[in-house]
């Protein structure tokens, strides 16, 4: 009984930047598509996040994961520039390369033996990388403590301004028709006959075609429309600081100088359920570790904290997939969905509109590989 | 402009701001020092370049930032003046120099 | 009794945040128990807003003050007096898990641990948004006032007052008896305030309100070109204000040379350490603001947390001694496990009654008009992001629910006063742009640090193992 206001050929669960991305594909390619949100308070991994456009160590244990990622970050120049056009807001992709410092030589063995087996196991080698020697590290960072003995070293390593870049999404994929509904928290979602019905406090809506990018709703809402995606909360906790001239010409895996100049301090991980409070301790751990790499952000006013989830999928590696039962559901759901941006933006749509595009080997993603080893 | 009430014989701090050596009366703070010197403004902002002074005085707004005795980003409102006090005003974001 | 924080002990059985009226009489009152009391303040010295450089004031002649403000005198004089520990500028920027109070104090924060805490930071001015009140020159009337009572500094050259509330005829008032010249007070009092508040008048007429602020009004009246009726206001100049320029009902545009110009609507808790502290606020529709759910005693939704004076809601001076001596009994009963002090909670209570009456009539009567909350067009909302009310008003249509969004879109509080100005602005500005009521919109989620604290000193919380492996990555 939706009125035709509510119909939608897509509606896209989640309005977060996996949700968004695809949505704005979609709407691109002259869907009718509406993302359904979530209110002001939710679990929102896209504006808690560290915005690392990140490839070094990425893909252990699933080469196609690495490849996957390669090629996302190859699409960011495109892609950047594109939704700089459509919203007129610059996302600031930069890609100077980005160094993960390491604290002692036990750290440094530790990382080299790390990338070395991700790269045996790879087919082919997803990234260039090397391992940098204090002297080395020093010449391109002069401002690093004493305590830093080396760092591994990435050219494809980049950021963004990620806040911008869902702003630019959301902005970008209303004026391609798109529409986004907030305070429209998806409750059940129900299978009938040609379309999906999603409920929520505020109505109904149907749609033909039904996307979850729910983030870690998704493990709820996926069974509903016979998917399954495993993903659990995991916490990250980030310092920000004032704004300070520019200083850091490379990006830092855990530190990192925001375009508008504030320096970010990232990003611890934890497993403690869903709970977003700050914690002291560790807090106090990750400005630790920041001194002994740049011992001048000492004095440095911190402004904020926060803390986040991280939407982890059971294996780590992305969940994209079609159901079987339900024709036209799809879930997608990752980690490191600011690197995985374009991907979602620009390849994921065409595959959920079901071109002939692109590589069948999206079907790696599937969360039937979950289910391969409980079945025997 | 803001002008003091009792020019008593009090004894009279000196300060420096910018380099230029002003008066303070004991118990002022960093920020009433200055606005007394007839600096209003204290610091252009990072976004736009305006120039900004204090308007609370209560440590809530941090539109009064400066720089003491080489600290950056401090509240010129909540620091009493000490005799012989740098303070350097601010221009746009901070720099490590600082 | 004034200590260094370098005789800080590591744990107390109450600490007391905020040293105003509310602050001092909760610290004697715990400390006359025999309980072991800290009270920290980020000011150079005791008193709070109200009764500010109390004790270091170099206007010594009572009538310029006024009587109201000498009464602190013996307020301060008891805390002093006390046996509770009493740190000056010492900002306390989190209230961590298990009680642990960090707390800042010339550039070195210090974890202690309080059995009780008590907050008591008191209110700050509310936002006036209008055109160009970022101009040096352009500041508070509260700000105009620390001025006078810790420096005896008084505006210089032509000078307007503009807005509404009794903190702007006192400071008119105090201004008068010095001499200083005011060259227009721009009142924005709403009219229709004045029809709706009939049935509260009673309450009012019989209060200690009445009489002193009618007085005060009056002489003011009686020197000052006041302007009534104000509906749009906005400052003018380059680099520093140089002129006000206004506009009344019946629609004539004014404007008046000023090299200062002070303004206020009334006052509003400053919530930023109670809500990183996760205790629950809700929206007050009579004071148009952002309050704790307390009880009757000032407890919080957080465990072992109260909340006592207008940081609980704006009540005043009065009101807050009686809420800080209650807050104080709630803590001794809690920790002594007696039900003691009946007595003394009788009077407390007697006395918080006599303060709250006239109460809702001032709150009414001095709810900003919507304009001077609501800005349009280029008037900027965060001073310290340069955000305009446009921009909020656009952000928001394109589905943006609430402050924490808006927040990430536009850095709207992100800056260094983490939202204390604009905070307010942002969830009424939204709630009327989405056609919904503040207390859904909601407002900014807070956590520490909630002052601006230098890295190395987040550093220098306790952490251990556990939390190092953390943050390692391999
Ligand atoms: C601390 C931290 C650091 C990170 N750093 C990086 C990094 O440097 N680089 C990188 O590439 N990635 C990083 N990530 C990961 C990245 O942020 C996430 O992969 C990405 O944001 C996931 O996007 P999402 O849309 O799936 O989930 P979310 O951003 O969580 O969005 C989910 C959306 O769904 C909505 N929703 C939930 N349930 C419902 C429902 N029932 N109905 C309607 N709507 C619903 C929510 O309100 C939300 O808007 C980091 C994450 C964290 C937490
Ligand atoms: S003037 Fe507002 S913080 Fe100093």
């Amino acid at each position: 009984m939706s009125d035709l206001r509510n119909e939608f050929e897509f509606a896209v669960v989640g309005g977060g930047l996996v949700g968004a991305a695809i949505a704005w594909g979609l709407a691109g390619r002259g869907r009718h598509v509406a993302i359904l949100d979530e209110g002001d308070i939710a679990y929102r991994a896209s504006r808690g996040n560290f915005a690392l456009v990140w490839v070094q160590g990425k893909g252990g244990g699933m080469s196609r994961y690495a490849v996957w990622t390669r090629q996302s970050v190859d699409l960011w120049p495109k892609f950047a520039e594109a939704l700089r056009t459509e919203s007129g807001l610059d996302v600031c992709f930069q890609q100077p390369g980005g160094l993960h410092l390491l604290l002692s030589e036990r750290e440094i063995e530790n990382r080299a033996n790390a990338l070395k087996r991700l790269h045996n196991e790879a087919g082919r080698a997803p990234f260039e990388y090397c391992i940098l020697d204090r002297a080395t590290t020093q010449r391109m960072l002069p401002q690093i403590g004493p305590e830093v003995a080396g760092a591994s070293f990435c050219p494809l390593d980049g950021h963004v301004n990620v806040l911008r870049l869902l702003r630019g999404l959301h902005v970008s994929l209303q004026r391609r028709g798109g529409t986004y509904l907030s305070d429209r928290a998806v409750q059940t979602i129900e299978p009938s006959g040609s379309e999906f019905r999603l409920h929520t406090a505020h109505g109904q809506i149907a749609a033909a075609k039904v996307v979850l990018a729910a983030g870690l709703d998704n493990a709820r809402l996926a069974p509903m429309v016979g998917l399954d995606a495993p993903v659990r909360p995991q916490r990250g906790q980030i310092i920000v600081t004032e704004k300070v001239a520019p200083f850091l010409p490379y990006v830092i895996q855990t530190v990192r100088q925001t375009d508008e100049g504030s320096v970010m301090i990232g990003d611890s991980v934890e497993e403690v359920g869903f709970d977003t409070s700050v914690d002291g301790k560790i807090l106090a751990a990750m400005a630790n570790r920041a001194l002994k790499m740049f011992p001048l952000l000492g004095k440095l006013n911190v402004l904020r904290c926060w803390a986040s989830l991280r939407v982890m999928p059971k294996d780590g590696y992305p969940i994209y997939d079609q159901s079987e039962t339900f024709p036209g559901a799809y879930v997608a759901t990752c980690h490191s969905g600011v690197t995985l941006t374009p991907g979602h933006a620009l390849l994921l749509p065409a595959w959920i509109d079901h071109d002939n595009l692109p590589d069948e080997s999206l079907t790696d993603f599937s969360a039937r590989r979950f289910h391969v080893s409980t079945a025997q | 402009m803001f002008r003091r009430l009792n020019k008593g014989p009090e004894r009279l701090l000196t300060i420096f701001v910018d380099g230029a050596p002003t008066s303070a009366r004991p118990g002022d703070s960093v920020a009433a020092a200055m606005l007394a010197s007839g600096r209003i403004g204290c610091r252009t902002t990072a976004v736009s370049g305006a120039v900004r002074g204090p308007f609370c005085l209560m440590g809530v707004c941090f539109e009064c930032l400066v720089t003491i005795e080489g600290v950056a980003s401090l509240q010129a409102c909540m620091i009493p003046v000490r005799e012989g006090m740098r303070i350097e005003t601010k221009c746009g974001n901070r720099t490590f120099g600082t | 009794m004034i200590i260094a924080a370098g005789e800080l002990h590591d744990e107390y059985d109450v600490a007391v945040i905020g040293a105003g009226p509310a602050g001092l009489a909760a610290s004697a009152f715990c400390a006359r128990a025999g309980l072991k009391c800290v009270l920290f303040d980020d000011q150079t010295g005791p008193g709070g807003q109200i009764y500010r450089s109390i004790t270091s004031s170099p206007l010594s002649r009572h009538c310029v003050l006024g009587k109201d403000y000498w009464r602190g005198e013996t307020i301060v004089r008891d805390a002093l007096a006390s046996d509770a520990h009493y740190v000056a500028g010492a900002s306390v920027w989190g209230l961590l898990s298990s009680n642990a109070v960090a707390v800042s104090v010339s550039g070195i924060t210090r974890q202690i641990r309080a059995a009780r805490i008590i907050i008591a930071t008191g209110a700050m001015e509310r936002p006036f948004p209008i055109q160009g009140w970022t101009l040096p020159g352009v500041m508070t009337c509260g700000a105009a006032q620390i001025l006078l009572k810790s420096s005896a500094l008084v505006p210089e050259g032509p000078t307007v007052l503009a807005g509404c509330g009794p903190l702007l005829w006192l400071l008119a008032w105090q201004y008068l008896n010095v001499g200083v010249r005011i060259d227009a007070i721009l009142d924005t009092t709403a009219q229709r305030n004045w029809h709706r508040l009939f049935r509260h008048a009673v309450a009012f007429a019989t209060s200690s309100y009445m009489t002193e602020g009618l007085r005060l009004m009056y002489q003011v009246r009686r020197a000052v070109r006041v302007v009534t009726g104000i509906v749009e206001l906005g400052a003018e100049g380059g680099e520093r204000v140089e002129s006000v320029l206004w506009r009344t009902r019946r629609g004539r545009f004014e404007r008046l040379p000023c090299n200062t110009l002070l303004l206020h609507q009334g006052v509003v808790p400053n919530v930023n350490l109670a809500m990183s502290a996760r205790v629950e606020h809700r929206w007050s529709d009579t004071q148009l603001c952002w309050v704790p759910n307390v009880d009757d005693f000032g407890s919080t939704t957080a465990p072992a947390i109260a909340v006592a004076g207008d940081g609980a809601g704006i009540a005043g001076a009065g009101a807050a001694v009686a809420c800080g001596q209650i807050a104080a009994i709630a803590a001794i009963r809690a920790l002594t496990n007696k039900a003691s002090h009946k007595d003394e909670e009788r009077n407390a209570r007697r006395m918080l009654h006599r303060y709250q009456r006239g109460r809702t009539f001032l709150d009414l009567l001095y709810q900003p008009a919507p304009h001077f909350r609501l800005p349009r067009g280029e008037t900027i909302v965060c001073r310290c992001e340069d955000v305009t009310a446009r921009q909020v008003i656009e952000t928001t249509l394109l589905g943006c629910p609430g402050p924490n969004q808006i927040k990430a879109f536009l850095r709207c509080g992100m800056g260094p006063c983490q939202g204390r100005f604009c905070g307010l602005t942002i969830t009424e500005l939204m709630a009327e742009t989405r056609g919904s009521s503040c207390a859904e919109v909601g407002y900014f989620h807070l956590r520490p640090p909630a002052k601006p604290i230098a890295l190395s000193e987040f550093a220098g919380l306790r952490s251990d193992e556990a939390a190092m492996k953390a943050v390692v990555r391999e």
